[in-house]
């Protein structure tokens, strides 16, 4: 029962962005409470809805290169060639996430110049901490036993990273991936302060001018985009626990 | 990926000297790696930039030209031998000991470069960090994780090296090594708004989560007690530790701002649309998730047996929550507020953009001046005050988890 209203008011909340992004003069009187009589109360320098997109190509483009980087070194990581690397690699993701976002991206500044550039490397650095602890948790905790049989059954190494290792360790690796693709989204909206163009734009413009509708209107498109990325993220996670659970009962 | 010859993975590290290791000439890849970072860099890449004054282009200078040649030499000495040293499987302890050196050496060359290069009597010029100085700091800083993390030292060991190192950075500063340094130039003139921002970065970090430790365990606890309530609470919590920080201060702002103009006496009370308090509040929201969620396990990963023991004791279900199941809960909750503390430094540096103020000022003026000095000296701190909470809390962590083990064992 609860996780039916959950999911309706989630719907409902969806449905009501769609319209606001279709047709933002639906909400005019509203946001008009908000603000002085002479004020603009919809966002127009820029089409919401493009803005939206634009958000979300950066987030995606990012969490992809970070996955592949993260999920790469994982690997090389637990393999016996980088072993050394391991202690290394494992205190750099907890250092590296006491760094605040705004840092990174402030710094990336003076070598990249304004624009998506620093806010996308800065969404690459911070987006592959959560994924690489992640993978490197999954990939050192399965079960001995299983490679064992995986050995025994005749597998290569690859053989063994392909078909054991990796699909094992997918659900972790998803869940990693999850909270990265949250964390851009936030890192990303504070990109607009070094000109990328997101939806932090939306709400920097009205703190810039005292306009709230303008932060409201910003604030709550970020918000959804949010969830939108966190639900259909953990929708994927649990299909692959699932097929997970399947596998390893098929075959023991 | 550095080609060499598959070998097993080295015995590597412990409390043994490796002059076994020393002897066999086995090469560290990660010593070749820093090698591969530093040596290049020392050569190829500028070490700082030399402006005519704070607004003008600057103009790269290399190490050789930085410094008076007998530094230089020195700096390329000490940066040779830390890299045998990292690259030879020397002792842990050796490596450690060569990291402290050169990043010690290359933060002193820092400074001499400065004072080298600004023209005597002129307050117009500026000396800043170029990618070279932060490479070298980068190489010699994996390095030292890399020899720590082998270390492994206990709790109060990593506390006091971590004292130990700001006390050594401090006594740098205080006779002088920076003062040449356009970081160091910016902080002199802007001394008193740093310490202002400074105190209300940790007010608002600390004092945020004061307030969501109050409410988040009380609430961690009826949360263990109703388990109807824990899912919903949870998921509120979820939802919105999900929302990005902006998003949330944005959504907090509006209605603030409404009361502020429309209620009348709000605005006296402090309750302004743009300001603190949203942050505030936002921070606080922010923080109830890690508490209550990690109260919750922590209460729920109490073993049954031992409250049960407690209950046959005569103890009450207040008594049994106190003396008990707290106690045995305190690891858990220990790092919620680990987590909490690192999280709140960091976002405290987005309040500055709904003026809210901390050290998040400098950056986004620094942002908007183009000055990566003074993004800097925003950055600088932050990342150190987030770096020692994240060192001391989880050393009390630690300390805790063993003193529940006692508990436990005994």
């Amino acid at each position: 029962m609860q996780i039916a209203a959950g999911s309706l008011t989630r719907a409902l909340f969806g449905l009501g962005i769609l319209a606001f992004l279709v047709r933002p003069e639906w909400f005019e009187p509203a946001l008009r409470l908000l603000v002085d009589q002479n004020m603009p109360v919809i966002y127009l320098q820029g089409n919401l809805l493009s803005l939206l997109l634009q958000h979300l190509a950066l987030v995606l483009a990012a969490t992809t290169v970070a996955a592949i980087l993260a999920i790469s070194a994982a690997i090389f990581v637990t393999r016996p060639v980088g072993s050394d690397f391991l202690p290394l690699s494992r205190s750099i993701v907890s250092i590296g996430q006491t760094f605040p976002p705004v840092a990174v991206l402030a710094l990336c500044v003076p070598v990249l110049g304004f624009g998506n550039g620093p806010t996308l490397v800065a969404l690459i650095f911070y987006g592959l901490l959560p994924i690489f602890e992640n993978a490197l948790t999954a990939l050192r905790t399965i079960d001995p036993a299983v490679l064992e049989a995986a050995r025994g059954s005749g597998m290569s190494e690859p053989q063994r990273l392909m078909r054991v290792e990796l699909p094992l360790a997918m659900p972790l690796i998803i869940s990693g991936i999850r909270l990265s693709a949250v964390i851009s989204v936030a890192t990303a909206t504070i990109g607009s302060t070094v000109a990328a163009k997101t939806l932090g734009e939306v709400i920097v413009a009205g703190l810039q001018s005292y306009n709230y509708a303008f932060i409201l209107q910003g604030g709550v498109l970020v918000a959804a985009l949010a969830l939108l990325i966190h639900d259909s993220l953990t929708i994927l996670e649990r299909r692959f626990g699932l097929r997970r659970l399947a596998t390893t009962d098929g075959k023991p | 990926m550095i080609e060499e010859p598959d070998q097993p993975p080295a015995p590597f590290g412990k409390r043994k000297t490796g002059s076994a290791d020393l002897i066999k000439q086995k090469i560290d890849k990660l010593g070749v790696v820093i090698a591969l970072i530093a040596m290049p860099t020392l050569l190829f890449v500028p070490f700082v930039t030399f402006k005519a004054n704070r607004i003008v282009q600057g103009q790269p200078v290399w190490v050789f030209s930085a410094l008076p040649t007998w530094a230089a030499a020195c700096l390329m000495l000490v940066v040779i031998a830390v890299l045998v040293s990292a690259i030879l499987k020397a002792g842990v302890l050796v490596r450690m000991t060569a990291a402290c050196l050169g990043l010690v050496t290359v933060l002193i060359a820092i400074g001499l470069a400065a004072s080298f290069l600004t023209p005597e009597g002129n307050s117009f010029a500026r000396v800043s960090t170029a990618t070279g100085f932060w490479m070298l700091l980068f190489a010699f800083a994996m390095l030292l994780i890399d020899a720590l993390a082998r270390l492994r030292p206990r709790p109060l060991a990593r506390i006091l090296l971590l004292l130990a190192g700001l006390a050594l950075l401090g006594l740098l500063a205080r006779i002088g090594v920076w003062n040449e340094l356009s970081l160091l130039k910016e902080f002199s003139s802007r001394a008193d708004s740093f310490w202002r921002e400074g105190w209300r970065h940790l007010a608002l970090a600390v004092g945020s989560l004061v307030i969501a430790f109050a409410f988040g365990l009380p609430l961690g606890i009826l949360c263990y007690r109703v388990e109807r309530l824990r899912a919903a609470i949870l998921n509120v919590l979820n939802v919105i530790q999900t929302i990005p920080s902006i998003a949330l201060f944005g959504l907090l702002i509006a209605p603030l701002g409404w009361i502020a103009a429309n209620l009348p006496g709000a605005s006296e009370l402090g309750i302004r649309g743009i300001g603190a308090a949203p942050a505030f509040i936002a921070l606080v929201l922010y923080a109830l998730l890690p508490i209550v969620a990690n109260t919750v396990s922590g209460l729920v990963g109490v073993d049954a047996a031992v409250s049960n023991a407690a209950k046959g004791l005569g103890m009450t279900d207040g008594q049994i929550l106190r003396r008990i199941e707290l106690p045995l809960a305190m690891p858990a909750i220990l790092t919620a507020i680990r987590i909490v503390l690192v999280q709140n430094i960091g976002m405290a540096t987005i309040a500055a953009l709904i003026g809210g103020g901390g050290f998040g000022v400098f950056v986004f003026q620094g942002i908007g001046q183009t000055a990566t000095d003074l993004v800097l000296l925003g950055a600088l701190p932050t990342v150190a005050l987030a770096l020692c909470a994240a060192v001391i809390m989880d050393a009390l962590t630690e300390l805790a988890t063993r003193a529940r083990k006692e508990i436990a064992t005994a």
